[in-house]
């Protein structure tokens, strides 16, 4: 089975040089995008099929394709590996094992949308990824790969909202990350008000062997109607918590084989198919293919493609609180449902695990999960965090109950 | 008053841009590592030296998690209680440390050595449950695991404690 993304990563930690990443095809890509251009750059995009690997799945070449025609002024390229989703930590693996391949595809990216500066808006806590990508940076700019593009390192201070794109765009201008009014599109408004693309961490990492395989080949290592592969993983209380790269298209079941299954004496009772902000899905959607398609179809989102396992063992509202008290923190506080909103559901969840929660608790939950639903907040943050709450109540209601009837939690 | 290097630092993030402004959260940092937390007058100087007003310095300032607008004690323990980390015990993990270091979250031990805040997702959801000090990360701990690794800290510093 390929597994082109991770293939030169070291089994045993560090990171893949520069000589080792150019022995096995690197900076191939970057030579065949500077012969196509980019038109045929992202033909050949839109031919293989990807989506990006964010969360949102959005065609990475209609991402490019929406920028307006080149105007002589600068337009700009943003990596968005501000990696915060909880429970995912799939970008991190990518650039800490193997940063050459995310610094071609960001130069192949740049060739496709005209950018001749990029910025990396990186979250400080990885620090090991600052010190691998500086380094191949320098690396690859000493070696004249880069061919005059402008790519620079921007850390960040710490906030999930600096992941949101808009939000990202305002913090690499230096400002307080919350959100942007979207249209403008940041392909015609984006950073300093001109043409940008953000792209994240591992969608760029598929360009290098899209340009270098070909787009029909790159569309066969999928198993599903989108192309490629996807670096999926597990955590919770599975036997091997990790990343791994599959078909996209991998079932649920496949990727906790991977992990080794559930740890001993643990079964699975549910799944957050990819982060915090995806509805779970009972264990017996396991077999659910994990592609863009088939996790909405059976009522989520593919999102980060990283399950986090809910276990016979762990409490679903204990569970549900640790999600909510994240969303409760991390809100911009820019407007107003989003702000009180997800406090008011933390503290009802904070109630019930207290045993001082009482149905009326219960309700107040459900009254939010409808009244921070899309449209309703200025982001797509609010109703994300919604998504896992919502599905809580339906799937385990009981539980729910059976806080307020116990006056407390049975597993505390 | 920022040393040189400082400036230095911020110079060079501030060159890489269209607009110095966007050396902000590197300037913030900067200013932070001199002394450990960032101070009104620290905050006043980085917003000189970027041309901002310091309420607009302060705006972004408040808004990340990693710049200490207060007090902090040399050692900042910042513990995931993020979803990945929780289910692995995390929150032990975290009973663990106030009772040890006697604080509450927010709070600054007795002997001014560790502040102890929560931190959301550190990205190291595998090696759950993690947490980060002095922006170094550790991952599958366990409660003795802990023990030993604040006692090393603390044993570490005990020369600096006598300078200070």
């Amino acid at each position: 089975m390929a597994t082109p993304l991770c293939a030169r990563i070291p089994s045993g930690g560090g990171a893949a040089s520069l000589a080792e990443y150019r022995l096995a095809g690197g900076y191939l890509g970057l030579a065949a995008a500077r012969e196509l251009g980019s038109a045929a750059i992202t033909e050949a995009v839109r031919k293989a099929g990807l989506r990006g690997r964010g969360g949102a799945g959005f065609s990475t070449a209609m991402k490019w394709a929406a920028l307006p025609q080149p105007d002589g002024g600068p337009r700009y390229l943003v990596v968005n590996a501000d990696e915060k989703e909880p429970g995912t930590m799939k970008d991190r693996f990518l650039m800490e094992g193997d940063p050459h391949q995310l610094v071609e595809g960001a130069a192949i990216a740049a060739l496709a949308t005209g950018a001749r500066t990029g910025y990396i808006y990186l979250r400080r806590e990885y620090s090991r990824c600052a010190i691998e990508l500086a380094k191949a940076l320098a690396e690859a700019e000493g070696a004249g790969l880069l061919d005059g593009l402008e790519l620079h390192l921007h850390l960040g201070a710490g906030r999930y909202l600096c992941g949101e794109e808009t939000g990202l765009l305002n913090a690499i201008e230096g400002k307080r990350a919350t959100p942007r009014n979207k249209p403008p599109f940041p392909q015609i408004s984006g950073l300093w008000g001109r043409p940008t693309v953000v792209n994240n961490v591992e969608t760029l990492c598929n360009l290098p062997h899209i340009l270098r395989e070909g787009p029909d080949w790159y569309k066969a290592l999928s198993s599903s109607r989108d192309g490629g592969t996807k670096i999926y993983g597990a955590s919770g209380w599975v036997a091997r918590p990790g990343v791994w790269e599959l078909p996209l298209g991998a079932t649920a079941g496949e990727i906790l084989e991977r992990a080794g299954g559930m740890a001993p004496g643990r079964t699975a009772r549910a799944f957050l198919p990819g982060g915090a902000s995806t509805d779970f899905l009972p264990a017996a959607k396991l077999d659910v293919k994990m592609d863009f398609d088939s996790v909405a179809a059976a009522g989520s989102r593919l999102g980060t493609g990283t399950m986090v396992l809910l276990d016979d063992g762990t409490c679903p509202v204990g569970m549900v609180l640790a999600l909510e008290r994240f969303f409760a923190r991390e809100s911009c506080g820019w407007c107003t449902p989003c702000r009180e909103g997800l406090p008011w559901v933390r503290r009802c969840l904070e109630a019930l695990e207290e045993g001082s929660g009482e149905m009326s608790d219960i309700e107040a939950l459900e009254y939010h999960a409808k009244a921070l639903a899309p449209g309703r907040t200025f982001c797509a943050f609010a109703p994300g965090a919604m998504e896992p709450l919502d599905s809580a109540l339906k799937l385990f209601r009981d539980d729910f109950v059976d806080h307020v009837t116990r006056k407390g939690c049975r597993w505390r | 008053m920022l040393s040189e290097e400082a400036k230095a630092r911020i110079e060079a993030e501030a060159a890489l841009y269209p607009s110095r402004r966007s050396a902000l959260s590197e300037a913030l940092m900067a200013a932070q590592a001199e002394r450990g937390w960032l101070s009104d007058e620290a905050l006043a100087e980085v917003a000189r030296e970027l041309g901002l007003s310091a309420a607009s310095a302060e705006s972004v300032a408040t808004f990340y998690e990693l710049v200490m607008r207060r007090r902090v004690g040399p050692h900042v323990i910042l513990v995931c209680d993020s979803v990945s980390c929780w289910i692995r015990g995390g929150e032990s993990l975290l009973d663990r440390l106030k009772k040890r270091l006697g604080v509450e979250l927010g709070g600054t031990s007795a002997d001014g050595l560790f502040t102890l805040l929560p931190a959301g997702c550190l990205g190291l959801c595998e090696r759950a449950p993690a947490l980060m000090i002095d922006g170094r990360v550790y991952g599958d701990l366990t409660g003795e695991g802990l023990d030993a690794l604040i006692d090393e800290i603390k044993e570490a510093s005990r020369g600096d404690a006598a300078v200070r």
